[in-house]
Parts: C-alpha cells; sequence; structure tokens
C-alpha cells in the first residue's frame, strides 16, 4: 500500500531508533502526551514503547472519542432504539460500550427521555446495557461505516424514525454536518443526527489548566504530539495557542509508527533547546489552515455547546458541538425532546488520572481484573485506543516478568 | 374410469418453490424432498438402504474420532463458496485435526419456511460436490423446518467419523517450549471474502474464501514425518490465528513468540483489513491449518505443506516458549513486541 | 477518530463520489470535502469520505528525511 508501507519500515526504524538514544539528555526524564487515540493504538500495536530509550515516557491523552462519551449520552441513544423504536444508526465501535444497568424505570426527574411517563421495565437483570445488548433485547441497532450510509436508510425505510449517534473529533465531524445538509436538502422527514462531537484543542487545555490537576498532582507533560487526521482538517494554527501560552511544544504527527518516532525525534530536539514551538512531521497532509471546504461546512450547520460532560474530565466548555436552530428538525435531542442525566463511573475507577497522565493503567485497582476489554468499567478500557485496552491487549506482558525460551 | 397415472407424484418444483411446513412434518412431502433433493444429490450405499441411520464399517487397528459443527453463516453464498460446501469443509478438517482420515458424514438441516428451494438445491449439490472431491460420503442425515422469522434460511450440522492409528496422539495440550508454529497458508482470505458481501461495508475485491478439505494436507504432512513429531493440528476459523494459538497456549500451558514478518497475509487482504480497521489476526480461515512440531522437523513439515495444492504459502511463524503466563507474544515487523491477545467479542471494524 | 488511510482515485462519479483503490481493494466513497480532488490524486480516507489530499512531494520528502537520518546515524555508529 504506498504512503503506507514506507512508512512503517522496521530498518529506518531502528535507526530513527538510534537517533532518538543518541540525542535525549540521560540526565532528564521527557513525558509526551499523544493526544489521539490513532496514536495511542499505533504505539501499541507496533510496540513503539520498546524502542524509545528508558527516559522518553509516552503518555496517552483522552483522544478517543469513544471513551470520552459519557454514559449519559448512551443512555439516550439506547433510551430511544429500545423505547422509541428508533432505527439507532452507529459506527461500531461505540456498540459495546457499556452504559448504565437496566432494572427497572430510573428514578424521577432523571429520566433520559425527559419527562415521559415511567417506562416499561426493561427485565430484572442489573447488568449495564450497551447497544449490543440493547440489541440483543430487539431494539433495531444498525453498525455503519459512514453517516451517508444512516442516511440511506433512512430514504429506504421511511416508515420508521431514524437517527444517526455522531461521535467523534475534527475529523469525523464534516461528514457529520454534510448529511444533515444533505437531509434538509432532499427534505428527508425521517432522519435527525443525535450530535456529540468533541473538540480537540479545548481538550487539550482543559489537561493542561483545570482545577482537578490540584488533586492529582501537576502534568509532568513536557510536549505534545498532535493529531494526525484531526490536523488535517483544523490545520496547524490552532495549536499555536499551546506552544504560547502553556509553554509546551507541539509536533504535529502522520498516522504511522515512522511518524510518531520522527515526531518524538522533533519534540526533544525542542525541549533540550528549549523551544516550544508547533512544528508539523505530518507536512504530507496538514497544512497551516487546514481543510477550509470541510471547516465551512461544519460552522455552516454545527455551532459550539457551552458546556459538554467528557468521560473522566467532567464538565469542559465550549469542547463540544450542538446543532443549530436553522436545522433544528434533524437535531435527535429537540425533535425526541432529549434531556441529559449524568451517570458517574465507579468509584475506583481511576481514568481520570490516567487521561491526564498522572496515573498508569496498572495503578489502577481495577485494571485487568473487574475492568477488562470483555467488562470495561471506565472509558479507558472501552476502546481498544484507550490507554487501558492499549495496554492490556498489547502491552500488559511487560508487566510481568516472562522467563524467556529454554 | 380414472385417468390418473399410478402411483403418479408430482416432482417438486425446485425452480419456484419454496420450503413449507410438510417438508419437516416427517410425511409424503419430506419423503419426497429427500428422495428427490438429498438422496440423489448425495447417493450412497448407506443412503440407499433408506434407514434412519447408517451401518458402518471401521477398519481394525484404529480408534474413532468424531467432531460436529453447525453452520449459520450470513450470507449464504460468498466468493468461493456457500454453506453447504463450508460445513463439509469444516467438520472433515476438525477430523483431519486430530490426525484421523475421514470416513463419513452426517448432514442435519433446519430449514426456515419460505425459504426457495432453488437455493436450497444449489447448497445441497455444493455439498455433495464437496463431499466426492474428499471422498467422503454423507451416510445419514435430517432435516426440520421452522416457521419464517424463527430461522436464517438455512442452518446446518454436519458431523463427521474418521479413523486415527493407535499409535498416533494429537492433540492441543502437546506443545512444548521449542517447538516450531508453522501456518498452512495465507490468513484472512474467508473473512474478508464474506465481509466483502455485508452490506454497508461493500468494497470490491478479488479475494475468494479459501474454504478447503485439508484431510489429504494433513495426510501427506503426517507422512513425512516420525509419528510424534507433530504434536498439534488445528484450523484457525471463529476468531482467526490469534485466537486459535491462544487456546493451545493455554492447553498447553506453554507460551509463543510470533514473527510478523513472517506470517503470510495476501496484499489486498492486508488492504482491506485496513480500510476497515480489522486485523487478519482474528480473522476467521476455512482452509488453513496451524501446525506445532518438534522443531528438528520444521524444514520437513514445510517442504511437505508446499508440495500439495492447498499448503504452497506454508510458512513457519513462531516458536513456543516457556511462559507460566501463557502469552503468545510478536516481534512487530516494525521491531517491537506486543501480545496477541484473545478475541475481545466480535471483531468490529474499527472507526479510530 | 483517526482510522484513515491514504488511497488513489481511480474514477470521479456523480453525486460527489468516487472510487479509491487501496492496495488493489476498491470502494466507493464521498469526495464533498475535497472539490479540487482528481483521478491519479491521493487522498486520506475515514469513515468514507475523502478529508484531505496527500501532497505527493512532501511524502518523498519525509520519506527522505528519515533515510537522511538512519544512514546519519549509521555513519555516526561506524565513526564512534
Amino acid at each position: 500500500m504506498k504512503y503506507v508501507d514506507e512508512f512503517r519500515d522496521g530498518a529506518v526504524a531502528r535507526g530513527l531508533a538510534e537517533r532518538l538514544a543518541a540525542e535525549v539528555d540521560p540526565a532528564r526524564t521527557y513525558s509526551f502526551m499523544e493526544f489521539c487515540g490513532g496514536h495511542t493504538h499505533a504505539i501499541s500495536r507496533y510496540g513503539i514503547a520498546e524502542l524509545l530509550p528508558k527516559n522518553v515516557r509516552m503518555v496517552h491523552g483522552p483522544g478517543c472519542p469513544v471513551c470520552v462519551l459519557p454514559i449519559g449520552r448512551i443512555d439516550q441513544a439506547i433510551a430511544l432504539a429500545l423505547d422509541r423504536g428508533v432505527m439507532l444508526c452507529t459506527y461500531g465501535d461505540v456498540m459495546r460500550v457499556p452504559a448504565s444497568a437496566s432494572a427497572g424505570p430510573p428514578p424521577a426527574g432523571g429520566d433520559p427521555l425527559g419527562g415521559r411517563a415511567a417506562q416499561a421495565p426493561r427485565g430484572l437483570s442489573s447488568e449495564s446495557l450497551s447497544l449490543m445488548r440493547a440489541k440483543a433485547r430487539g431494539a433495531d441497532i444498525r453498525m455503519v461505516y459512514s453517516a451517508a450510509d444512516a442516511l440511506k436508510l433512512a430514504r429506504e425505510h421511511p416508515d420508521r424514525e431514524v437517527v444517526f449517534l455522531a461521535i467523534g473529533f475534527e475529523t469525523t465531524t464534516p461528514p457529520t454536518a454534510l448529511v444533515i445538509r444533505q437531509a434538509a436538502a432532499e427534505n428527508v422527514g425521517n432522519f435527525s443526527v443525535l450530535c456529540n462531537h468533541v473538540l480537540t484543542p479545548s481538550a487539550i487545555t482543559h489537561i493542561l489548566e483545570s482545577p482537578e490537576v490540584r488533586e492529582y498532582g501537576t502534568v509532568p507533560i513536557d510536549g505534545f504530539v498532535g493529531p494526525a487526521h484531526v490536523s488535517i482538517v483544523i490545520g496547524a494554527a490552532p495549536y499555536e495557542h499551546f506552544a504560547e501560552e502553556y509553554r509546551k511544544p507541539v509536533v504535529i504527527a502522520g498516522f504511522e509508527p515512522l511518524d510518531v518516532m520522527q515526531a518524538i525525534v522533533m519534540l526533544v530536539r525542542q525541549v533540550n533547546d528549549g523551544r516550544t514551538e508547533v512544528e508539523n512531521e505530518f507536512t504530507r497532509a496538514v497544512t497551516r489552515d487546514g481543510n477550509l471546504a470541510a471547516q465551512q461546512i461544519v460552522s455552516a450547520v454545527l455551532e459550539l455547546r457551552t458546556s459538554f460532560e467528557w468521560r473522566g474530565l467532567g464538565e469542559v466548555p465550549y469542547s463540544a458541538l450542538k446543532i443549530r436552530p436553522a436545522f433544528a428538525a434533524f437535531d435527535a435531542e429537540k425533535r425526541f425532546g432529549l434531556t441529559y442525566r449524568s451517570v458517574a463511573d465507579h468509584k475506583q475507577c481511576e481514568c481520570g488520572a490516567i487521561l491526564r497522565g498522572v496515573k498508569k493503567p496498572t495503578d489502577c485497582k481495577l485494571f485487568g481484573t473487574v475492568c477488562t476489554p470483555e467488562s470495561p468499567m471506565g472509558s479507558c478500557m472501552v476502546s481498544s485506543e484507550g490507554a487501558c485496552a492499549a495496554h492490556y491487549s498489547y502491552g500488559r506482558f511487560r508487566d510481568i516478568p516472562v522467563v524467556a525460551a529454554t | 374410469m380414472s385417468t390418473a397415472k399410478k402411483d403418479y407424484v408430482r416432482p417438486i418444483d425446485f425452480r419456484h418453490g419454496r420450503v413449507d411446513m410438510n417438508h419437516g412434518a416427517g410425511g409424503r412431502a419430506s419423503a419426497q424432498l429427500i428422495e428427490e433433493l438429498f438422496a440423489r444429490a448425495f447417493d450412497n450405499d448407506a443412503l440407499r438402504q433408506g434407514d434412519d441411520g447408517a451401518l458402518l464399517d471401521v477398519p481394525p487397528g484404529h480408534r474413532l474420532v468424531m467432531a460436529t459443527d453447525g453452520h449459520v453463516i450470513s450470507p449464504l453464498f460468498f466468493p468461493g463458496g456457500d454453506i453447504g460446501c463450508l460445513a463439509v469443509h469444516g467438520t472433515l478438517n476438525d477430523v483431519a485435526m486430530l490426525g484421523a482420515r475421514p470416513l463419513y458424514l452426517s448432514a442435519g438441516f433446519i430449514l426456515e419456511e419460505g425459504f426457495p428451494l432453488a437455493e436450497l438445491k444449489r447448497i445441497v449439490e455444493s455439498m455433495a460436490a464437496a463431499s466426492r472431491e474428499a471422498g467422503v460420503p454423507v451416510v445419514t442425515g435430517d432435516t426440520k423446518v421452522v416457521e419464517q422469522g424463527k430461522g436464517d434460511g438455512v442452518f446446518i450440522t454436519t458431523t463427521g467419523i474418521g479413523v486415527v492409528p493407535l499409535a498416533r496422539r494429537l492433540g492441543g495440550a502437546l506443545a512444548r517450549p521449542g517447538d516450531a508454529i508453522l501456518v498452512s497458508g495465507t490468513i484472512g482470505d474467508h473473512g474478508v471474502a464474506v465481509l466483502s458481501q455485508r452490506e454497508s461495508l461493500e468494497f470490491e475485491t478479488q479475494i475468494v474464501s479459501d474454504t478447503a478439505a485439508l484431510h489429504t494436507l494433513v495426510a501427506a504432512l503426517l507422512a513425512a514425518l516420525p509419528e510424534g513429531a507433530v504434536r498439534t493440528l488445528r484450523d484457525p476459523t471463529r476468531g482467526g490465528l490469534a485466537t486459535t494459538l491462544n487456546e493451545i497456549a493455554r492447553q498447553s500451558t506453554v507460551g509463543m513468540l510470533l514473527d510478523e514478518a513472517a506470517i503470510p497475509i495476501q496484499p489486498q487482504v492486508h488492504a482491506a483489513c485496513e480500510l476497515l480497521g480489522l486485523d487478519p489476526l482474528y480473522i476467521a480461515n476455512e482452509g488453513k491449518c496451524i501446525v506445532v512440531c518438534d522443531a528438528a522437523h520444521a524444514d520437513a513439515a514445510l517442504d511437505a505443506l508446499r508440495a500439495h495444492p492447498l499448503g504452497r504459502d506454508a510458512a513457519r511463524i513462531g516458536t513456543v516458549t516457556e511462559d507460566p503466563n501463557r502469552f503468545v507474544q510478536m516481534a512487530t515487523g516494525f521491531g517491537g513486541r506486543r501480545i496477541v491477545d484473545w478475541l475481545s467479542g466480535e471483531p468490529l471494524p474499527r472507526i479510530c | 477518530m483517526c482510522l484513515a488511510l491514504p488511497a488513489r482515485i481511480v474514477a470521479l462519479a456523480d453525486a460527489d463520489q468516487a472510487v479509491v483503490d487501496l492496495g488493489g481493494v476498491r470502494k466507493s466513497i464521498s469526495v464533498a470535502l475535497t472539490p479540487e480532488a482528481r483521478v491519479g490524486d491521493y487522498v486520506i480516507v475515514h469513515v468514507g469520505h475523502a478529508i484531505g489530499l496527500l501532497d505527493a512531494g512532501e511524502a518523498e520528502r519525509t520519506l527522505a528525511l528519515f533515510a537522511e537520518m538512519a544512514a546519519q546515524q549509521a555513519q555516526e555508529g561506524r565513526a564512534a
């Protein structure tokens, strides 16, 4: 595969690893946060951690939109499918995320459907529901590969209400905006979107300056590996803010393992030189301004929410998008009169601290025992890109001394 | 006087007819379906007896191996195969994986009311062809019909019986540290071929399912090596290579170290998996087998596999290690290391 | 949500659609977000949409940079 395989070359990787080893200052440690879930996955899948010098540590940030989708939002989607009989369309990775337990009707005033009379009990089981489990109980949940597929289903089933559960950072937002605009142009009367799109720069700012930093301790992050595909859309310019205001270098990195390693070399150099700039390693796809066509489509259809809850981080101001009033007919929240009820994670879940880089997965009491990919308790385990899931699936052999073959 | 022909029974309309509840009731309609479709397609001595079971001969000096498989695949027809030949191959392979020579098959059908007879005929004829090609007859069977909505068209359960020489013992618990791990060919083909048919994941590819009966490949392998040199044979079906290796590691209480660069994958399978966010290690295979053998005989094993049409791309992919934690680890092509864990639920296409 | 791959446009179609090729596998996607894309261009594909173009010149420059660093390292290694 052109422009993919060349960026996975093992021999070049070894060269970069040696360069890195030559340039790090042995007297200090370096902590870099890779914000993007795709980078977390790449680091785990290719075993990049093995190739880094011992004093370079990668901290996995909250750049996995499945992981940061709050339980309350999934509850809304499940309720629409199970109780309102909509055809709920969603991307694959969301289907297994566990949401709230399903024993009986919820307490008055906290109904995710917003003020309806008590629902019929869904059974006495207190296991938590996910979209996949809701499907097993008869909900019509369809996995789609793109937002356009959801609109296609709406056209094919004019007698059904079709709702698209939209999640994702700035990479995934333009397709959703496109599909809403398309639905409006075609006057599709049975289609709406449950919009949970979130924004990268706000999340990074929140990590660096939130009040909880006092509770968990200072965040020892020396620099950021900027997301690959989000940056294609938003450009390199939005990161200039952190570099200046927080005095942290940012290197935007491509998605392949060589890109990640090169970005780490560039970050180490910046730290050694005392520079705090925005550099672009992913020049083959990212420009300073980004994809203007995509940005225009998004701002025509969506607007900022004043606040949005992120699983593991709490309420984050100006960090998410909602559908503009002009497109209210396609806004599932308005169409179905939904209200939002926040649901807390397990008390012993350490996701908040892990997302900020203050704790590691193995520091959490629940990791690997109660909390596994099969039965995730918190946001870091729910998707294969969360820090805990990535470590469990690819790296937990490092936690246990392994005896070599004789 | 009536001019009705004596004993005339109108033949089943396989072009336009559909399965109905009568076909499963055990009466005339059932008998007719069996006679005109199943018995005609599978035709062999045992079936011609017309009994509910088959009386079989077993060669002396052997032990019996029995295996069974239920097939619920959707779609029923896919590039390279269908549920029918898959049902035959799958069970033949399970028998072969214990080092046995398959002798007989049985086939149970659960049909959904309304299922087109034209499709059923296509499936049964495909099964019959697979059975003939493998030299293993379907000697007994059963048919039931369930109401519309209670079945996915057709479910097929096949059971196979084979024989293994008394001296031979293969199994998942017999792998030892130092043993070589081989695979008989490229992985991920079947799963990708099936996925390419699923709606909403539509993509065009030349990949066809690798569904095949492996018993002659296995026989060639076992003939080429001393008895006991091959410890384990297993076909990586549901859950793929990764899951099957983890199963063996668990049974034998060993670890494994794989070499990613050595695992044979077709470029299009690799690309399709990338496109969908799937890991080829977890994708089903229906015509491949994993071989764990004494490392001293690994080269001879590879030669034997590669000499057979179904083993041309056979490769050594790793080594069994000493590991009480039973991790299957992999040296990545990139130079790092990762574990290859059990499959977590159904492999859903990843977006991230 | 970052799974995105560079694929080559092999055909353009109506309604902002295109067919792309990745390693021999073909898929139909939307190019509504990359109106400037032409047949032969490489685009980055994410959830069924092209979200940006890949600059072939920059790709070659980046690869050359990697190769240079690796060679430089080998040289320094020998000199040490």
